[in-house]
């Protein structure tokens, strides 16, 4: 059983906790925040495989932009799109950015699990190649 | 109301039109006439005023002439002389060869005796002595008399001058032949009812007028209008008619000759003028008349459709733009909807996580409990394809453009619809049109939009029945139709059918989108779409999509 960690950010709470129960009743370790800025703050402090992003949150941060500072500070984490039907647009402007991919909401459970498994196996493959271009260099705590 | 108003308008635009055409018309014909009248009736009293003075001129010349000859010959011989007849006669006869116009000439002595006498009359030894004439010309010395009787009982006039001689006077006395008088002046007549004639001050006339009259009769005409110079006067005469007097005084002011003329006669020619000018101006009104009514009317019918035309439109932009402000409000619902589903999918999902869990397995109930969260999540999915829907209907997503080939579009769709077809006895019918172009249009879109066409065609026929779909091309844009013999919709319903959750069909069976996003497809493809349908007979719907030529690549 392989484990990765997940940051869920979702401004509709009752939404965010149940995935969270959710995802770590499947052993995965996963954390809520409910707004872009938070979830940026828990980024600088401890790195995730895989983020999961609204992109629309009423307030604060516009999805688009936290993905952009995310691919800043963290380029190997993998970011996965909510998205409504309205902002369809937005979430292809977000995979040019670098997002994994989008997910439109409501979304089904077993679809999101996919989802993360890919994702994970993705960021898993490239680290192994950024792991072997790296040997060289180990000893730099940031790239 | 609105049929009144174009009448009224109607009637306001001709009534000033013709207002504004004929005032002008109407005062300039008038000026040019009035112009043209007064300019020949100058013309005509400048005619008559000149005959008159030509005239006056060679009467006056007739009697300078006559008394001329009649003084030589006083001048030239004695009393004794002439009172010889055989001499008197001679003289008469060489004054009647040299000018002519003297019926007779006679020699009268101071006492008024009638010495001798040469003429047709018995009038030697007449005393002239109490004659009015008599005593004028001793006092002035030569005399032309007026007409009068005199001895003879004829009119006449007269002659007579005086003479001194170292102990008597005498009087040398002629008198004009009034024929030739008369002739002289009558040659002043002219057209078929002109008049010359000579009245003296007092308005006796002193010449024969060409119809009627009796010399010496009194004229009505009153002299005293007459001025200096040649005067012309205007007058009724007692039938009405209007007649133009030229009157100039001749003889020392003592004789007025009068050149009269019909007016009306020389008229003629101006009433003919007149006439023509009438007739002119009548056709010309007429035909000011006939072209404002008809160009009005034509102007008024044509404001009146487009009018009708605009109010069409109209109602059509109101109609798609309530269209368009439901689509927004289904989004903005679907939306809000959306959340909720979310959280509401996850929590029953959550839940079945912990049903798996041993605590609960020997729940007596785990049964039921899965059961329910089984169905909350069938019916979450059921709302989420409803929103899914609504959101698609609102999206305002540009096409995608892509060459889109609108037969294949066609066909693919029967093709998605042929198994349930057929189980249903319903046959689609669509033969390929080889002059559809390809267009630059969004593929899934348009496939959309024939899909749902064909699944209403499909629902309302039901069992048994035929979908007839044909394609044209027209110059700009490509029309596709889809006709089916289904039950057709009813009259009430028709206007309502592109609304979003609109449906006839039974609840459950369909969500009233399909028609309402097709719609919306088109609309923002520039496109229209349109349905024609006679309950019990079947539906027509008429798709129009605009013809965009493909870049070239």
């Amino acid at each position: 059983m392989f484990t990765f960690s997940v940051l869920i950010a979702d401004d509709e709470t009752d939404f965010l906790e149940t995935i969270v129960n959710r995802l770590q009743k499947r052993k995965i370790e996963a954390t809520g925040v409910s707004s872009g800025e938070a979830a940026l703050e828990l980024i600088k402090v401890k790195p995730f495989d895989i983020v999961l992003l609204d992109v629309k949150m009423p307030g604060g941060m516009d999805g688009i932009e936290v993905l952009r500072e995310i691919k800043k500070l963290q380029p190997l984490t993998e970011v996965i799109l909510l998205t409504g039907h309205a902002s369809v647009e937005t979430s292809i402007e977000g995979l040019k950015l670098g997002a994994f991919d989008y997910l439109l909401k409501p979304v089904k459970f077993a679809e999101l699990l996919e989802k993360l498994v890919a994702a994970f196996e993705n960021k898993a493959s490239q680290e192994q190649k950024i792991r072997g271009a790296k040997i060289k260099e180990i000893g730099r705590p940031h790239s | 109301m609105k049929r009144r108003l174009y009448a009224n308008l109607q009637r306001k635009i001709i009534f000033v039109t013709l207002l504004v055409s004929f005032i002008p018309l109407i005062f300039l014909s008038v000026t040019i006439y009035y112009q043209f009248a007064q300019m020949f009736k100058g013309k005509i009293e400048e005619q008559i005023s000149y005959r008159a003075r030509v005239q006056s001129n060679s009467i006056e010349l007739f009697l300078k002439e006559r008394t001329a000859i009649l003084l030589a010959m006083a001048d030239a011989y004695t009393f004794d002389y002439l009172s010889d007849k055989n001499n008197l006669e001679k003289i008469f006869r060489i004054m009647n060869n040299r000018v002519g116009g003297f019926i007779d000439l006679g020699l009268i002595d101071s006492s008024g005796k009638h010495v001798t006498y040469i003429g047709p009359y018995k009038l030697l030894n007449v005393n002239y002595y109490s004659e009015p004439w008599f005593h004028e010309v001793e006092s002035k010395g030569v005399y032309v008399s007026d007409v009068f009787m005199g001895y003879r009982r004829v009119p006449h006039f007269i002659i007579a001058l005086q003479r001194q001689e170292t102990n008597k006077s005498w009087i040398l006395r002629a008198t004009i032949d009034s024929d030739v008088f008369e002739t002289l002046v009558r040659t002043a007549q002219v057209g078929k009812t002109g008049d010359a004639f000579i009245v003296n001050k007092a308005g006796f006339y002193q010449t024969r007028m060409r119809f009627g009259n009796e010399i010496l009769s009194k004229s009505n005409l009153n002299p005293t209008i007459f001025g200096e110079g040649t005067t012309v006067q205007e007058k009724m005469n007692a039938e009405g008619r209007k007649i133009l007097y030229a009157g100039r005084w001749l003889k020392n002011n003592n004789w007025l000759l009068v050149i009269s003329q019909d007016a009306t006669e020389e008229m003629t020619r101006l009433f003919k003028t007149k006439q023509m000018e009438i007739i002119i101006v009548t056709a010309g009104c007429l035909m000011i008349i006939f072209t404002t009514i008809f160009t009005t009317r034509m102007t008024i019918r044509r404001l009146e459709n487009s009018d009708r035309k605009m109010n069409e439109l109209n109602a059509q932009l109101v109609h798609s733009d309530k269209l368009a402000a439901l689509g927004k409000m289904a989004a903005g619902v679907a939306h809000e909807i959306n959340n909720p589903l979310a959280v509401i999918a996850e929590k029953t999902g959550w839940m079945e996580d912990l049903l798996t869990e041993e605590e609960f397995q020997n729940s007596q109930n785990l049964g039921e409990y899965k059961k329910s969260l089984h169905k909350i999540e069938e019916h979450v999915e059921r709302a989420r394809k409803v929103i899914h829907g609504m959101l698609g209907f609102a999206r305002r997503m540009e096409p995608h453009l892509e060459d889109v080939d609108i037969n294949k579009v066609i066909n693919e769709t029967i093709s998605f619809l042929e198994s349930y077809a057929r189980t249903n006895n319903i046959s689609i019918i669509y033969d390929s049109n080889p002059d559809l172009p390809i267009i630059a249009s969004d593929h899934s879109q348009i496939q959309q939009v024939f899909l749902n066409l064909l699944t209403n065609a499909v629902d309302a026929i039901g069992k048994d029945g035929t979908i007839n779909i044909s394609s044209k091309r027209h110059d700009l844009e490509i029309s596709v139709i889809v006709k089916d013999n289904g039950q057709g919709i009813p009259k009430e319903y028709q206007s309502r059918i592109f609304e979003p959750f609109f449906t006839t069909k039974k609840s459950g069976k369909g969500t009233g989108l399909g028609l309402s996003v097709s719609y919306n497809i088109v609309r923002n493809m520039g496109g229209t779409i349109t349905l024609e349908s006679e309950e019990g007979k079947g539906t027509i719907f008429t798709v129009k999509l605009p013809v965009v030529v493909p870049e070239k690549k």
